[in-house]
């Protein structure tokens, strides 16, 4: 809990000198207090924990959206010939695939990662299961969205990756 | 005679002048990533418009929210170059790319919930031929929106 306060303290810390730029004494003071306003009322509610903190993992998140960015344009792309040929065949799809991250934050992940992803969207959450509305039938394959699920664990420091000539 | 030698060593620099290579290119990638971008957003407004039902609509709606949104932040951020703006521009997508899947899912799943039931199987566009004669015989869709 100490370590999830002052991880939370520095991160709050650089996004106020972030968004203020002042480097005068009077602003950084209120920055100060600011901060641990804020660090002692996530204290009283006993919210410091990982869902509230989730930056140790930073460098793995930022890696994920890498990747995810790219399957994003991919995505992109076919939703957009999709829908702006003239004859616009769509073949909308409810599916239900497994949902394999265990913690919520995982969880929240990998639903959102679904929902950003043009073309699927993530309609219910459920204990391990996810109710996907895909656009295109050939986007609901449940195979399709096995890496995604790895990959977002992962990115949250649920589980370790695999050694990396593995998941290329 | 001032003058003359004046407009002589602008000539002389005119001559010797190399136009900055950095800012063109910068300016050009920052227009490129921005009109992608528009070219995304116009996309996903066509696509509100075409699809059939609420919910493939919502997928339309998300490539503005992506691909459209961040591009042109991109842009805004090449432009901009590294300074204490570009940083909140970053910030700014980073937060979109955080918050519009979390409204699409709410919006979505509202929907479900209520009972809205979605448009499945294949469907295709009706001709303009299809519009303009029988159009209340045209029973090859269901679609979920109309009543």
């Amino acid at each position: 809990m100490l370590r999830f306060g002052l991880v939370l303290a520095v991160v709050l810390a650089i996004y106020w000198f972030a968004l203020s730029g002042y480097t005068d004494p009077l602003i950084l003071g209120f920055g100060v207090i600011s901060v641990v306003l804020v660090i002692g009322l996530c204290a009283r509610m006993k919210i410091l924990d990982e869902e509230t903190v989730p930056y140790l993992f930073a460098p793995l998140t930022a890696g994920y959206l890498f990747w995810l960015g790219k399957e994003i344009v991919k995505a992109n792309v076919q939703v957009v010939k999709a829908v702006l040929s003239p004859d616009m065949e769509v073949s909308p799809t409810m599916v239900k695939i497994p949902s394999s991250p265990t913690t919520e934050i995982g969880k929240t992940m990998f639903g959102n990662s679904i929902t950003l992803t043009p073309g699927t969207v993530t309609v219910e959450m459920e204990e391990d299961e996810i109710l996907v509305h895909a656009l295109l039938t050939e986007m609901s394959d449940p195979e399709g969205f096995k890496e995604m699920a790895e990959r977002s664990a992962w990115a949250v420091g649920e589980t370790k990756p695999r050694a990396p000539e593995d998941n290329s | 005679m001032m003058q003359v030698l004046i407009m002589a060593s602008e000539t002389v620099q005119a001559a010797n002048y190399v136009p900055e290579i950095f800012p063109i290119i910068r300016n050009g990638l920052a227009v490129a990533s921005m009109v992608i971008g528009l070219f995304f957003v116009l996309a996903g407004t066509l696509g509100v418009l075409r699809l059939p039902d609420f919910f493939t609509r919502l997928h339309a709606a998300g490539m503005t929210d992506t691909l459209g949104a961040e591009l042109i932040l991109l842009g805004l951020i090449i432009q901009e170059g590294f300074t204490q703006l570009s940083l909140k521009f970053v910030f700014v997508s980073i937060i979109l790319l955080l918050t519009s899947p979390t409204a699409t899912h709410a919006v979505a799943n509202a929907a479900y919930q209520a009972g809205l039931k979605p448009l499945l199987g294949d469907y295709k566009a009706p001709t303009t031929a299809e519009i303009a004669g029988d159009y209340a015989g045209d029973d090859d869709h269901h679609e979920g929106d109309h009543h």
